[in-house]
């Protein structure tokens, strides 16, 4: 291998960070996928799919993906909540992977929230 | 497809004797198994300091963080957690007295009260894996020492910092750059001083073991700054894991042509070879390292000439251990004004300690400068286990010395250290509760010197000896009072007449005990008893009579585990042991499952 060069160490490190930005657990934005067993019922598996897909089509690598248990609301699975850094979640319902694609490119490259998949704005309160 | 979550296994030396490796080797399977593995990925890491609660997993980007994880764990965590996202509290660290767990490390006192910077990478990086290191900043610092900074500006970053040697003493860094820079000879040296000895200390082998690079990084820029072509690492073969990833590290560097000849096109050559150390206590000592390095026998010699001006292989070198140089490479990317900024006034930093012994969170723990012990011992270390009472705290290793609790508000830093009659050291410390005795402890870290003692100079090897034979005298119950003169007396001369760290610092656990304990060597000397019950031979072992037959119905099982026989009863009947007999092992304390052996 040949001598590295500055340029090749910065490309390297930018290169890296990408697959362990993750690490750090700052995004620009996260996506939760709700896997309770209503939603894996429902399709949530395909839909978390379509999100790493999408992210890594876009070359998405500050959206962190995450999972989390059932949301509550299992009529209305697969669910999915969006945060972007700085603005409330937005909790989307009903989901397929059409959908999944849709909110990417709309609200989380676009940053337009999409009130027709939309249950709701904000969060419940913890505690 | 991208990961969407990375599980940090910890490979660091006490989570893999947990059996780590066979927890990694489970996520992959079952990960696999399930069919997530394009999803998820598993990280082998180094170190994260909590040792106590090994083997751990860290899940990213949550930050959950899982203890004490087995193999038998797995199928149920990737089912519930990495499937369906539902986070097992079972795995999780409830603290003492708490039944509420905290899911997230940033909520853990152990790690929220720290400050990293020598141990930055810890938990982040796969520590075999120079991109790792590459995407946490690393080889900027040296990409900006080489390129935009001149050695003198090297230099002056490190000065103006107030870096001091985490190894000992404490030394300026940059005062012994500048000496090295300055000296007459060619070629210059850099060494890495990864010998660390000291019982119950793992700073440095957990530095090297989970982010070698930043120590070549940081030995790369001080050799620049020095003028230096050549470095040594000294590490003792003891540490096999730390070894074989520095051997990695050297090699992977090389490959990106980060070590060799005309480092990053700056013209700059430099390498880095290792050393392996037989595991001598004595070669943790600047000369006596250099000696080993050169196939000599590891004895350290008269100062001057500093190894600045006549070191290894009669030339000019810098030698600092594996913290400080690990230290240097956030300077530079960062700073000499953010780092002078953290710490007190005269030590700046942070420093890292072992925290071992009688402690709830066993473990590695980074802090800065002028911390108080109390926050280290209970904030972070989460107290004594038990509800015990808090004795002691040995701080700088076996030659290091014993600080009582009217001093646990003391405020840490190098000056502070010393003027309570300890050092800072490398970092080592020991918690001692109030079954500890002091005459004892004093005992074992003078016999841990004496047996290291290279011999070389008379009051080292002869003093130590006379000073252990007293101490064990006096444990085993023949102390007499002009004893206590005698050990203050020799201490005074082994101090001052010795040639090296070793024996100038050897008698401080004495020293230190007599001042702050002296009460309990009284009671070993006048009333030959020892308070603490630890010194078996001024013990007296009775059986509680009642206890014996109530709760044990005269079991008889320290009858028949006595050595001597000495141990007289019958079944249902209350068991009684001759004291004439006796020899005070202490095997019936240990065997009795009812507490009826009472110890005077």
């Amino acid at each position: 291998m040949p001598k590295l060069t500055l340029e090749d160490l910065k490309e390297i490190r930018e290169r890296a960070r990408r697959t362990t930005m993750l690490r750090e657990g700052a995004g620009r934005a996260k996506i939760t996928v709700h896997m309770g067993t209503c939603g894996i019922a429902a399709g949530a598996r395909n839909v978390m799919e379509a999100v790493l897909r999408e992210i890594q089509q876009r070359d998405l690598p500050d959206v962190l993906v995450t999972t989390s248990g059932c949301a509550g609301l299992c009529s209305r699975e697969p669910m999915a909540t969006v945060e972007v850094a700085g603005e409330a979640p937005v909790k989307y319902v009903d989901l397929t992977e059409g959908k999944m694609k849709e909110i990417i490119a709309e609200h989380v490259v676009g940053g337009r929230v999409l009130p027709q998949y939309a249950l709701a704005v904000g969060s419940e309160r913890a505690g | 497809m991208p990961h969407r979550m990375h599980l940090m296994v910890c490979a660091g030396t006490g989570c893999v004797s947990n059996r780590s490796l066979e927890v990694r080797e489970a996520l992959q399977k079952e990960i696999h198994r399930r069919g997530l593995h394009e999803e998820i990925d598993v990280v082998t890491t180094g170190c994260n300091g909590f040792c106590g609660a090994g083997p751990l997993v860290v899940v990213q980007p949550e930050g959950i963080f899982y203890q004490q994880v087995s193999a038998k764990d797995v199928p149920h965590l990737v089912e519930e957690h990495f499937l369906k996202g539902r986070p097992v509290q079972r795995l999780m660290y409830s603290p003492p007295e708490q039944p509420a767990p905290l899911p997230k490390m940033a909520d853990i006192p152990f790690f929220s009260r720290q400050r990293l910077i020598a141990l930055r990478n810890r938990g982040l990086i796969d520590p075999e894996k120079i991109d790792d290191y590459i995407a946490r900043d690393g080889y900027t610092a040296l990409a900006k020492a080489l390129t935009r900074m001149t050695p003198e500006e090297i230099l002056n970053e490190v000065k103006v910092a107030g870096l001091r040697g985490r190894g000992g003493a404490g030394f300026p860094a940059a005062v012994k750059w500048d000496t090295t820079k300055k000296a007459k000879g060619e070629p210059k040296y850099v060494i890495c001083n990864g010998d660390e000895g000291d019982p119950g200390a793992f700073m440095d082998r957990s530095i090297v073991e989970s982010d070698p690079h930043s120590v070549i990084e940081g030995m790369a820029i001080g050799a620049r700054a020095i003028g230096a072509r050549w470095g040594v690492v000294y590490i003792r073969n003891e540490y096999p894991l730390a070894v074989e990833r520095l051997q990695i590290a050297i090699r992977q560097a090389r490959e990106y042509g980060l070590l060799g000849e005309d480092i990053l096109g700056s013209g700059f050559d430099f390498d880095i070879s290792i050393s392996r150390g037989a595991g001598a206590f004595v070669c943790g000592e600047a000369t006596a390292l250099v000696a080993a390095v050169e196939g000599r026998l590891g004895e350290p010699r008269a100062r001057p000439p500093r190894l600045a001006e006549k070191g290894l292989w009669g030339k000019p070198t810098c030698l600092n251990n594996v913290e400080t140089w690990a230290n240097v490479p956030p300077i530079i990317n960062q700073g000499s004004k953010w780092f002078a900024s953290i710490g007190t006034e005269r030590s700046k930093g942070t420093k890292v300690f072992s925290l071992v012994g009688a402690i709830q969170n066993t473990g590695l723990v980074e802090v800065p400068m002028g911390i108080t012990l109390r926050e280290i011992i209970y904030d972070i270390g989460g107290g004594i286990p038990e509800g015990k009472k808090f004795k002691a705290v040995q701080t700088g290793g076996p030659s290091g010395g014993c600080i009582p609790e009217s001093l646990i508000d003391l405020p840490v830093d190098f000056e502070n250290l010393t003027e309570a009659g300890s050092m800072m050291g490398s970092g080592g410390m020991v918690v001692m509760d109030e079954d500890a005795c002091m005459v004892d402890v004093a005992r074992y870290f003078l016999a841990f010197t004496q047996d290291e003692s290279c011999g070389k100079c008379t009051p080292c090897r002869e003093g130590t000896k006379i000073m252990l034979d007293i101490l064990s005298k006096i444990t085993e119950g023949h102390g007499a009072p002009e004893d206590l003169e005698t050990l203050a007396e020799v201490s005074k001369v082994v101090a001052e007449a010795s040639l090296c760290g070793l024996g100038t610092s050897a008698p401080n656990p004495v020293l230190t005990t007599l001042k702050y304990f002296r009460n309990e060597y009284l009671t070993h000397i006048e009333a030959r008893k020892c308070p603490a019950k630890v010194c078996r031979e001024l013990n007296t072992y009775r059986i509680d009579p009642e206890v014996c037959v109530q709760r044990g119905h005269g079991c008889g099982v320290c009858k028949r585990e006595c050595p001597e026989k000495a141990i007289f009863g019958e079944k249902n009947q209350p068991h009684r042991v001759d004291a004439a007999l006796c020899r005070k092992c202490g095997v019936c304390v240990d065997v009795c499952h009812f507490n009826a052996v009472i110890v005077e």
